[in-house]
């Protein structure tokens, strides 16, 4: 049996993880709180800027994880974890406990609770959804509003809970404007007669692929991108959307009433990430998420060397970043598990 | 509607022992509203809240208006809270949410920029005397009637229903700018639901009107009305509230300012003037209350004893579909049943 690894976190940074570190003769254990593998992707329809599958990735990673045999706990929630100089222990609600070589912590993220905006009257009224509500209706083949008909206009708000002090998230969560332009484009190509508006600070478009997605949104999709934010939303008399917004470009207010207004929230630092981070002596950046040992050559690493990180247990990142961190952060632990015979 | 997120704002509100400062211009506006608040409060309920006749004007239109400065308004708050201290209070209940959200902003100044605070005890001294403590909460009135709703509910005569066909009477809230869009976390409900008046509303068995512009300004703003040259654009923001209300055919509106109450009630007749537009049914206006109003209606106090009558919209149509029993002939009475006047029939609205 070789060095043993607990992943805590089942998503695609740990399932990456757990299968190099197989590859590499480990014995990882993957535990994930959830009845499924698969992590936020489980509830994802498709993926910018490809519009591959999500189902597509998680059925590879579980394929994979299910050939090299490796154990995994699902519905395995984490109590306490100690940290020992060369052993953790990884203690679970349901009473059971784990001993481990090394950990890596790929515990993801959690979507901000966009009631907390309130202004937007999400939860409020019922044709104000989240950007995570709307893939739920891609998943389901079907975008309707609430009274069950496609909407005619649709409205997309960039940044809700993003790179805004006022909820306490000044981070920008990065991938929720190429989400948009994903989004919205799905619509107009469900619904080709849809008017689609993104209502956005500005465009983040880093990613490969995205700034010509964007392009595309404009030209082919005739998607309309207003940069200015929505200072309120309220109800019609029709259950339609009243928008209250600045063009800042135009310099002047717009109000425009839509069938269906889109939050697209932003990444948040995982609440168990406090409690976690205590338990081994981590710690956290300003926004909540795990500092890592440096920024650069150990970005994966923390501040005890058999303690890792992988995926947006760091920072909000795209589902291919976190499956690199996974692979990295597998490399690092395969590394300090060998470090005596690597005669360091 | 869905009312969480209008019950992330509770506020803590004492229950006894206030120290009332009246608004500056309410009791032109709507004089029966004060007089009932404290009578309600006195006779109704058995609380003790003071009626200080010492207390000035908190100056807040001089300095909304630009021509009162900041060190001349905290120094004339900090006379308010001096008197409030020597009367043995410790909780100052605000008639005007104007008052209200500077009583807010002074105290909040001063929490984060304690040598102002040190420099108004010095001002207040040198040119009255007189020492403070700064109180231990601030109320609006509002806030004191939402906290009491359920205790006026037990003891009301009426209900904000048709008593006719049971239907729940449909009303317009709207708290004003100044009583939370300034600091959220001091109004029931915050800013963006509030649920002050819409808690009363709800007690007392209406139902609370949501409608597109519910958060927009009635336009009072100060330096927009007082130059004359600018009224035009807070009968603009009026208009724009009552278009977006009237297709819900509100019973009426109820407000929390004494500025808006008094500009979405007249303006109304401002409108029906210049375009020959009315807002209720059958050529009528919108009635518009206080809260007092709303809430003494419901105690059973008299129409013409709450100053009904002062309104430019006339409320015999709502107490009509309250069923409350009332005597038209006494509308114009004053005082000592001296008959007042009857002012000209207005044509425009009805």
């Amino acid at each position: 049996m070789g060095k043993r690894v607990i992943i805590v976190g089942g998503g695609v940074a740990g399932m990456q993880a757990a299968i190099t570190l197989k590859k590499t003769g480990c014995s990882p254990l993957l535990i994930e709180k959830n009845i499924a593998l698969g992590g936020k992707l489980n509830n994802w329809d498709r993926l910018f800027p490809s519009q591959t599958s999500a189902n597509e990735i998680i059925n590879g990673l579980t394929d994979e994880i299910a050939s090299l045999n490796i154990k995994n706990i699902l519905c395995g929630e984490v109590s306490e974890m100690r940290h020992d100089e060369d052993k953790i222990e990884v203690n679970l609600t349901d009473g059971n406990t784990y001993e481990a070589d090394a950990i890596i912590i790929a515990t993801g993220f959690d979507l901000f609770n966009a009631t907390q905006k309130e202004e937007y009257g999400y939860g409020v009224y019922n044709n104000v959804i989240t950007s995570a509500d709307l893939e739920e209706m891609f998943r389901q083949g079907e975008v309707k509003t609430s009274t069950g008909v496609p909407p005619s206009s649709v409205a997309f708000l960039h940044c809700v809970g993003s790179r805004d002090l006022q909820v306490g998230q000044g981070h920008c969560s990065r991938v929720c404007c190429i989400t948009g332009v994903k989004q919205a484009i799905e619509i107009r190509q469900a619904l080709p007669e849809c008017q689609v508006y993104n209502f956005y600070m500005d465009m983040r478009m880093f990613g490969p692929g995205y700034e010509e997605l964007y392009k595309e949104a404009q030209e082919k999709w005739k998607i309309n991108f207003i940069r200015g934010r929505i200072s309120e939303a309220s109800q019609t008399i029709d259950n339609r959307i009243r928008i209250k917004a600045e063009d800042t470009l135009a310099g002047r207010p717009l109000k425009l009433t839509v069938d269906m207004l889109v939050l697209l929230i932003g990444k948040k630092a995982a609440a168990c990430n406090r409690k976690l981070a205590a338990d081994l002596g981590l710690s956290l950046r300003e926004s909540g998420f795990y500092a890592p040992k440096d920024n650069f050559t150990d970005n994966v690493c923390t501040c005890k060397e058999n303690v890792f990180i992988a995926g947006t247990a760091l920072a909000p990142k795209t589902i291919g970043e976190a499956m690199n961190d996974g692979t990295a952060a597998a490399i690092k632990a395969y590394e300090y598990l060998n470090r005596f015979e690597n005669g360091k | 509607m869905n009312r969480y997120s209008w019950e992330k704002y509770q506020k803590q509100i004492p229950d006894d022992h206030y120290y009332y400062a009246r608004s500056c211009i309410r009791q032109n506006f709507f004089p029966g509203s004060e007089t009932i608040f404290l009578k309600i409060l006195q006779e109704d309920l058995g609380i003790d809240i003071l009626d200080d006749a010492k207390h000035t004007s908190c100056t807040g239109i001089g300095y909304h208006g630009d021509i009162v400065p900041l060190e001349t308004i905290m120094t004339v708050v900090a006379r308010q809270f001096a008197l409030m201290t020597e009367a043995g209070y410790e909780h100052l209940v605000s008639s005007c949410i104007t008052s209200f959200g500077l009583y807010c902003e002074i105290l909040s100044l001063w929490h984060h920029f304690p040598e102002l605070e040190e420099k108004t005890r010095k001002n207040l001294k040198a040119a009255t005397g007189r020492e403070f403590k700064t109180p231990k909460s601030v109320i609006h009135s509002s806030d004191l009637i939402f906290h009491f709703r359920d205790r006026i509910a037990q003891k009301a005569k009426y209900t904000l229903t048709d008593p006719q066909t049971g239907r729940p009477l449909k009303v317009v809230e709207h708290i004003g700018c100044h009583y939370s869009k300034i600091f959220p976390t001091s109004g029931i409900g915050g800013a963006e639901f509030p649920y002050v008046l819409a808690g009363m509303i709800e007690s007392w068995g209406g139902e609370v009107v949501d409608y597109p512009e519910r958060r927009h300004c009635c336009g009072f703003g100060f330096r927009n009305y007082i130059v004359k040259a600018n009224r035009g654009a807070p009968v603009a923001n009026s208009k724009q509230k009552l278009e977006s209300m009237a297709p819900y055919k509100p019973d009426f509106i109820v407000a929390n300012c004494p500025g808006c109450t008094m500009f979405l009630d007249k303006w109304q007749y401002t409108i029906a003037e210049l375009e020959g537009t009315t807002y209720g049914q059958n050529g009528q206006g919108i009635p518009v209350l206080t809260y007092e109003e709303m809430a003494g209606l419901v105690l059973g106090y008299a129409p013409w004893e709450l100053g009904l009558q002062m309104h430019q919209i006339d409320t015999e149509p709502l107490l009509n579909k309250m069923g409350i029993d009332y005597d038209s002939n006494e509308k114009y009475l004053g005082r000592n049943g001296k008959y007042m006047g009857r002012p000209e029939p207005c044509n425009c609205i009805l």
